[in-house]
């Protein structure tokens, strides 16, 4: 398939086909570590991740457009508030869904499954009453729409590379959080052995709806970043639930480090077969790969080793 | 009119013997009565298969998926049907009848839509639906409103391969939208190779298989096909691809959410559809779907359908500006709506053709049908159930409608089982 182009060529769509997948990478990182964190630290399944991610988007949508008609002259960088916004909003809806329903079903994961998907199904049709069935478009700052180009070939696309940014602050921001700060070691205590934990005083509810608080929280600054890659609509978020579960249960649930080179992995693979078979065929072998890994390790990549 | 005149009459007359009123009250009762026999024929003559029509009405189902993902294209429809059954209305309905409709929603779930079909034909006994917009949802129908015989008139453009004697397809089928713009693209843009692009699903890959078969009758080249699953999010591997083969033409039937991602995305990769290399030619991406991707997004890119919301005719003008009248100053027509804006008035016309709402009797009335008031311009309904319409190429503008650069000089015939082609 390579007859008929010089090497010049040859080199510079291998270098933007890295860059594609490395971009692919740090949108799965940024999916997968909200979902991570809940799924991992609190052993909740929560189907709602997309939708909150979903309710990030909304909260772009709306700072963007009251940017556009209060004060026209910010708008280049309304994104960074909305990124704020979407954090905020997220967080809180997070903390009262914990309060209202999680809580009570923290013995019954099964439940908690259907639970969460009764919220998804909650969410979606509230965006549709309160949105509109249509899908909305979200006005990005011109800056960050086009492509830097480095020579004829190569052009990286600005926001590919922003995603980027965030994805890596924010994974820094929780792995310090989680491994470097007091309120990490609580979290990690609760999940180690969680009467032990009450036993020292630490308030184990109180670390339990901080900790979906911020993986809904982080779900929204995803959300918030998609808006520049993906559809913003009542049901959009169904179309990253998928891909984030593969990323959180390949990379081992308990594990964060394991969720990045999990995402790293599934990444790489699929943006590679993407470029030498179809669309389809490509992801239809990612996940024939994740399966038959997931057979010989079912614990995933990176398995916590706790005594249970 | 008759009535007013006639008591003024009879008011004036009333001073002399009451014989004469008498006679004269008589008189106007009977006009009366015969009037309005000329106007609405008994229901016992125009209804033997024991319809929802009573002597001033007439019931009709639209069935619709106005929750879940579906809901996004199919609202349209939903406010277009609407529409037009309030103007027939307006106008004195149908066989002298009010329509009333019976709205049941699909909610995006296919076995739904067969249920609520059973429902509008058993339980409301609807004398015509208008409804479904995926294929998918057209086939979940088909074999209900085949068994109870109904008639379902169908928006939406599809990939053809069907002629169901229950149904009406007042959108395009694959060949209609395809050849005319591949020709386009050759002859008016020079175009010598192809990158066919799509969502994975029934009618990207129909159609795609017809456009090949048509570049490989041209003697052009396609050097690429590629298709992607429904609500794929990610397109940086295929816009390096085509970067790779640079083909004169991407030739794109992307659907759903996926077609913001894919435009997004091939606008940060830096390429600019204005520049036209390589070209875009696109059959999914209607006025609505502009809405969600951003004109910005897709400034410059060609659209190959039967409708564009600019079009400069006396029929769209008064359409458009009754459907924002309806539905509010923001809202924008893709090619479906108007499609489904037509099911009513075929139908009204087919029925009066026929004398008759009878199924059967509307069946054989409807072949030969024209609607010159159709917002497209003139439409036929042919022999096969599908509509001879012209097909038009729009250019994407930034505040998201197209301009109209090309259109077939004549009506495209409706081939559902093109030969060759299959």
């Amino acid at each position: 398939m390579f007859d008929g182009y010089t090497s010049s060529e040859l080199m510079s769509i291998f270098a933007m086909q890295g860059f594609a997948g490395l971009s692919l990478f740090s949108v799965f990182v940024l999916m997968a570590l909200g979902l991570a964190i809940i799924f991992g630290q609190m052993g909740v399944i929560n189907m709602a991740h997309g939708e909150f991610m979903i309710l990030g988007a909304y909260t772009t949508y709306l700072t963007s457009s009251a940017f556009q008609s209060y004060f026209p002259g910010l708008f280049g960088g309304y994104f960074f508030i909305a990124m704020i916004f979407a954090f905020l909003v997220c967080a809180a809806l997070g903390a009262f869904v914990e309060w209202a329903m999680v809580r009570h079903l923290y013995r019954r994961p099964l439940d908690t499954l259907l639970a969460t998907w009764g919220l998804s199904l909650i969410l979606q049709q509230a965006y549709r009453s309160i949105f509109g069935a249509r899908e909305v478009g979200v006005t990005l700052p011109d800056w960050m729409m086009g492509s830097i180009q480095v020579t004829d070939m190569v052009d990286l696309p600005i926001n590919g590379l922003f995603v980027m940014i965030i994805a890596l602050s924010i994974a820094l921001g929780v792995y310090f959080l989680m491994y470097r700060s007091g309120w990490g070691k609580k979290v990690r205590a609760v999940v180690q052995n969680r009467p032990m934990a009450e036993a020292v005083g630490i308030n184990s509810a109180g670390v339990d709806r901080a900790t979906f608080a911020l993986g809904c929280g982080i779900a929204g600054i995803a959300g918030a970043a998609f808006t520049m890659i993906g559809s913003t609509g009542p049901s959009s978020g169904q179309a990253y639930i998928v891909d984030t579960f593969l990323v959180v249960v390949f990379g081992g649930a308990q594990s964060l480090i394991g969720t990045i080179i999990s995402a790293f992995g599934i990444s790489q693979a699929q943006s590679t077969m993407e470029f030498f078979l179809s669309g389809s065929m490509a992801k239809v072998l990612t996940l024939l790969v994740v399966v038959g890994i997931l057979m010989l390790r079912p614990e995933g990549l990176m398995a916590l080793k706790i005594r249970r | 009119m008759g009535t007013t005149d006639l008591t003024a009459c009879g008011r004036s007359l009333g001073k002399e013997t009451g014989f004469r009123k008498k006679l004269m009250t008589l008189a106007a009762s009977i006009m009366l009565a015969t009037s309005a026999q000329a106007a609405t024929p008994p229901t016992a003559e125009v209804n033997t298969t024991g319809l929802a029509v009573t002597d001033d009405t007439v019931k009709v189902g639209i069935l619709h998926s106005i929750t879940g993902t579906m809901s996004i294209s199919e609202i349209g429809s939903v406010q277009a049907e609407k529409l037009a059954i309030e103007q027939i209305n307006a106008a004195g309905g149908v066989l002298g009848r009010q329509v009333e409709f019976v709205q049941e929603d699909g909610a995006s779930d296919w076995p739904t839509f067969a249920e609520k079909s059973r429902k509008l034909l058993r339980q409301d006994n609807v004398a015509a639906i208008f409804g479904a917009w995926t294929s998918a949802s057209r086939k979940a129908i088909l074999p209900v409103i085949e068994q109870y015989n109904g008639m379902l008139y169908y928006p939406t453009f599809y990939e053809g391969l069907e002629q169901s004697p229950n149904v009406i397809y007042t959108g395009q089928e694959a060949t209609q939208q395809i050849l005319a713009s591949i020709d386009w693209a050759a002859e008016e843009k020079g175009a010598k190779t192809f990158y066919l692009l799509g969502s994975d699903y029934i009618w990207p890959r129909t159609s795609n298989k017809i456009a090949r078969k048509h570049i490989d009758k041209l003697g052009l080249k396609v050097v690429g096909e590629e298709y992607y699953p429904l609500g794929h999010t990610q397109f940086n591997s295929v816009i390096n691809k085509i970067k790779l083969r640079k083909p004169d033409v991407i030739f794109a039937s992307v659907v759903g959410g996926s077609n913001v991602a894919f435009y997004k995305q091939m606008k940060a990769a830096g390429i600019d559809f204005t520049k036209e290399s390589p070209l875009l030619l696109t059959i999914s991406v209607t006025e609505d779907e502009i809405r969600g991707i951003g004109g910005e997004n897709v400034e410059g890119i060609y659209a190959s359908m039967k409708y564009f919301q600019s079009l400069d005719n006396d029929n769209n003008k008064e359409f458009v500006a009754a459907f924002k009248e309806a539905w509010g100053d923001d809202m924008v027509i893709g090619d479906v709506t108007q499609a489904a804006y037509l099911g009513p008035w075929l139908w009204k016309a087919a029925v009066e053709k026929a004398g008759s709402f009878d199924i059967d009797k509307i069946r054989e009335a409807s072949p030969g049908i024209e609607f010159t008031k159709a917002p497209e311009g003139y439409v036929r309904i042919h022999e096969n159930h599908h509509l001879w319409s012209k097909t038009r190429i729009g250019h994407a503008q930034r505040d998201g409608q197209y301009k109209v650069v090309y259109e077939t000089e004549d009506l495209m015939e409706p081939d559902p089982f093109p030969e060759g082609y299959q």
